[in-house]
């Protein structure tokens, strides 16, 4: 077996070119689901499943593969890890500030029980981050998000749900 | 048994009850009036049914035999199955789907609590990952069994009855068998006795704030963890397996 010419570093910033497929303005690396990549007689990517049953998960991981078969590193393994699971805690700040300027509101800090049991009841808007806002839907366009509303600007935005 | 079957079966029956409760939901996807409902709805049942695909894969590995999550679901005759009565039970109306999927979270809540506590490791990833989704399931249908019992005195007489009407599905939630005391013994897994007094107490504290009562105590129906199902679960699995069994190897 050949030794991968790239280094660890450089699959990381190949793989923080990769898109969420569902947020496309997140990358997965913003996300925090690369948890590892070992480059040895191939390459190994860690991937952290976000929800039990987000159907982006195959994507995401046939577009890792895919993104370093596009620089000629053919042995690509994904490997699936659940531990320590991936909360939104994981979210990296540059993410958070990306989902801003995008018009989704970024979860708070500390996926704690109470946050979950609680929810979040102030989500700052996003776009003029008056904290008067309400509650449109606890669903949203995918499992991750919420809807709702600024009283201030009356701009309906979404939410990343904390978890 | 060995150690490993313990655990591939006690893998397989976590991810029945999951895969059974997310497919009567999937059949009410797109059948509900507005749309955070609908959403929620879908939301959960995949929820449900990625959970049962993380069981199912482990104990696909755990076997050894070459089958997949999809040979699990899909390929098994309905006495493999070894989920609970009360997730294969009809969806009924919005109050009997809403009271099923209660008496269920409160329940698996505790268990998935008590699994991330388990010497496997694998399953306590899982049950970890489920858990925090669980939280959210919860919180819904708490919120609607509230609703619906201190609502109207229509919505509050059906919501009872549900709750009347499926408590016999309870029982065999807490029954250990041979299975459950073989988990709890090799891999430190969920003492049911401790738990059916957490879900008694969780479930009667939701109840009466919804001002409803707590069914009698009465028969309980069981089967379920043993592959002897109710009338409806053949029509259940007979829909969801059609498709892979006409066309077996079917891809998008």
């Amino acid at each position: 077996m050949v030794e991968p010419a790239v280094s660890r570093d450089t699959i990381l910033e190949w793989l923080a070119e990769v898109p969420d497929p569902e947020i496309p303005v997140l990358t997965i690396v913003d996300l925090g689901i690369v948890r590892d990549v070992e480059c040895d007689t191939g390459v190994v990517v860690s991937l952290a499943p976000t929800y039990s049953g987000c159907p982006a998960t195959e994507v995401i991981e046939s577009s890792v593969i895919a993104a370093l078969e596009d620089r000629g590193i053919a042995n690509v393994t994904v490997k699936r890890v659940l531990s320590p699971p991936w909360t939104t805690d994981w979210i990296s700040d540059a993410g958070r500030e990306k989902l801003r300027d995008y018009g989704i509101a970024p979860p708070e800090r500390g996926a704690s029980k109470r946050a979950l049991l609680q929810g979040q009841r102030h989500i700052p808007c996003p776009r003029c981050e008056s904290e008067n806002t309400e509650l449109i839907s606890e669903f949203g366009s995918t499992a991750c998000k919420a809807s709702y509303r600024c009283t201030d600007c009356l701009e309906p935005f979404e939410y990343f749900k904390c978890i | 048994m060995r150690p490993e079957q313990t655990l591939t079966a006690y893998a397989l029956r976590l991810g029945d009850s999951a895969l059974i409760l997310g497919q009567r939901m999937v059949e009410l996807v797109a059948a509900y009036p507005e749309l955070e409902e609908e959403l929620a709805n879908a939301n959960f049942a995949l929820d449900y049914i990625g959970q049962a695909r993380l069981f199912y894969t482990y104990a696909g590995e755990l076997e050894g035999a070459g089958r997949s999550e999809d040979d699990f679901a899909y390929f098994r005759p309905e006495h493999e199955f070894r989920n609970l009565l009360l997730v294969e039970q009809p969806n009924g109306h919005f109050g009997d789907t809403i009271v099923r999927q209660f008496l269920f979270d409160v329940y698996y809540l505790l268990v998935l609590e008590a699994l991330t506590r388990c010497s496997d490791r694998r399953l306590a990833e899982i049950a970890a990952r489920a858990e925090k989704e669980l939280r959210y399931h919860l919180r819904h249908c708490s919120q609607w069994l509230l609703r619906l019992g201190d609502g109207t005195e229509e919505s509050h007489q059906k919501v009872q009855q549900s709750l009347d009407e499926l408590w016999r599905y309870t029982g065999e939630m807490f029954a250990a068998d041979a299975l459950d005391d073989a988990m709890r013994t090799l891999f430190d897994g969920p003492d049911l006795g401790a738990i059916a007094a957490e879900w008694h107490r969780d479930v009667a504290a939701v109840v009466d704030e919804a001002t409803l009562s707590m069914p009698p105590e009465q028969h309980m129906a069981s089967g379920g963890k043993k592959g002897v199902h109710t009338e409806h679960f053949g029509y259940l699995i007979a829909e969801m397996q059609n498709l892979p069994r006409t066309y077996p190897g079917a891809t998008w």
